[in-house]
């Protein structure tokens, strides 16, 4: 199952934007913070601790704002910039956090953007990456 | 049918060496978390225990872990790097990946059951030097900087013993390997002083409209038009102004891709080919190995009669840093 090449139209993006992003928010806190807990997310929580994070969904219009302490993820409500900036559609966020994708590819064909401390940026990317999704329930969605 | 070279992937992580090992890498290399290896990122490699469910892994499926500890041990304190070599072999590791000569005697000494290879980064562009090293510490493979040409590396194939090893895919690091001091004139940190090119933490990419800067320490290293491909930004690879040009003024960022020599490559005799990119995802690793692992079985099974597929080239094609492939050193018509 690879995930289609498909943009999502204008009109989701004008909509959305204009929804409260605290909803998709929280459930993307909430659920980094049981991974954490359940020791899947293999997270030094110190080498993130007092950063805020920004993903941003260009073509759904929805910007995720999330912060790290030494224990747990966040939402972000301050208006402060973030620290570390993520920016892609829809699908192709999808398809690198699925792993059909190498965030470094999306990167050199300029379909990711990546902005801030580059330094954190490699420490949430490889995070991600060391995460094995064969102990956990979502492994069957996993492209590798 | 002839014996073919061991795939040699790279490995950043755990799921990334399982990646490896289920997508058809007859060995995977990977490194500590700390400087005793060339891709010293943060959050990126093994500790002690990612380091042990990997080797089981790869073991109980009849392939190799290599670890790589090719930095040149620094300073006064050398102890760090001898600790390393002696964590991979309570590790049980198939052998380690060296660069440092006093480290391969450390290594001889203390461990005289341990394989050991010749890092990249030792610079070994001979066989002279390749058999000295094996005549001195009982090295059995070394693994050939990217300068020479396939009929250079065949010469040195001829003329020694140790198995040799030759980089297949990935990135290209275009300086004299092992000797480039690029990263350290703008950082004061490069490959065999603190294991990495470039670092991070000096890394800016600045987003203006559609076009994004790349900036290390400061110094402006590219800017990328929309949809024109980025890459990273290494001194070597970045455009600069020389007498009223702005150009790739040292080289082109460009990825090796060695899928058409193939037939060569297994007709000399190469031992391995090894895919560069222990930094990237799981993700690049897998298709990699896919890719690879078809092309060397068919490259040996129809050797003169092997064409690439469109295919693999398509799938390598994209991963490539800067969308354009060589097949580097490999087939320049310097003798
Ligand atoms: S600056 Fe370029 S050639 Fe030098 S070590 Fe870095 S990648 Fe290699």
């Amino acid at each position: 199952m690879r995930v289609p090449d498909i943009t999502l139209p204008p009109i989701i993006a004008s909509i959305a934007s204009k929804l409260p992003a605290t909803p998709p928010t929280l459930a993307l806190v909430t659920a980094l913070n049981q991974l954490v807990k359940r020791g899947v997310l293999p997270a030094e929580m110190e080498l993130l601790a007092g950063k805020r994070f920004e993903v941003d969904v260009l073509d759904a219009g929805i910007k995720l704002r999330f912060a790290a302490d030494e224990a747990r993820f966040s939402v972000d409500q301050s208006t402060q910039a973030p620290d570390l900036r993520f920016a892609a559609n829809l699908a192709d966020l999808a398809r690198m956090m699925l792993r059909e994708e190498d965030p470094d590819t999306l990167f050199f064909n300029r379909k990711l953007v990546i902005e801030g401390d580059t330094e954190l940026g490699l420490i949430v990317k490889n995070l991600l990456d060391s995460v094995d999704w064969s102990d956990t329930p979502l492994a069957r969605f996993m492209a590798v | 049918m002839p014996k073919l070279p061991e795939l040699v992937c790279p490995a950043g992580s755990l799921p990334a060496l399982k990646t490896a090992i289920d997508h058809g890498a007859d060995a995977v290399y990977m490194g500590l978390k700390n400087e005793t290896n060339a891709r010293n990122f943060a959050g990126l490699n093994f500790d002690e225990k990612s380091a042990t469910a990997g080797i089981r892994y790869a073991h109980d499926k009849g392939r190799k872990v290599l670890m790589a500890i090719n930095t040149f041990a620094q300073g006064v304190d050398i102890s760090r790097w001898q600790r390393a070599v002696d964590q991979a072999a309570d590790l049980g590791v198939d052998a380690v990946i060296l660069a440092d000569l006093g480290l391969m005697d450390y290594a001889s000494r203390r461990h005289p059951n341990l394989r050991l290879h010749m890092s990249v980064q030792s610079s070994a562009t001979n066989y002279e030097a390749v058999n000295l090293a094996r005549d001195l510490f009982g090295v059995q493979r070394a693994v050939l900087p990217r300068v020479l040409t396939l009929d250079q590396v065949g010469h040195v194939i001829r003329h020694t013993d140790v198995e040799i090893e030759v980089f297949g895919f990935g990135s290209l690091c275009v300086m004299v390997e092992g000797r480039c001091l690029l990263s350290s004139y703008a950082t004061g940190e490069s490959p065999n002083t603190h294991g990495v090119c470039s670092p991070a933490k000096f890394v800016r990419w600045e987003q203006n409209g559609n076009t994004t800067s790349a900036r290390l320490n400061d110094i402006l290293i590219d800017q990328y038009g929309q949809n024109e491909p980025a890459g990273y930004p290494t001194l070597c690879k970045g455009r600069f102004e020389v007498q009223g040009d702005t150009y790739y003024a040292l080289e082109e960022p460009t990825s090796l891709n060695v899928l058409e020599m193939l037939p060569q490559i297994i007709d000399i005799g190469v031992s391995a080919i090894k895919v560069e990119g222990r930094q990237r995802s799981p993700a690049y690793v897998a298709q990699v190995a896919k890719t690879l692992r078809e092309a060397i079985d068919t490259a040996g099974r129809e050797m003169q009669r092997f064409s690439v597929k469109p295919a693999w080239q398509a799938a390598l094609g994209k991963l490539a840093e800067g969308q354009q492939q060589t097949l580097g050193a490999y087939n320049r018509p310097w003798k």
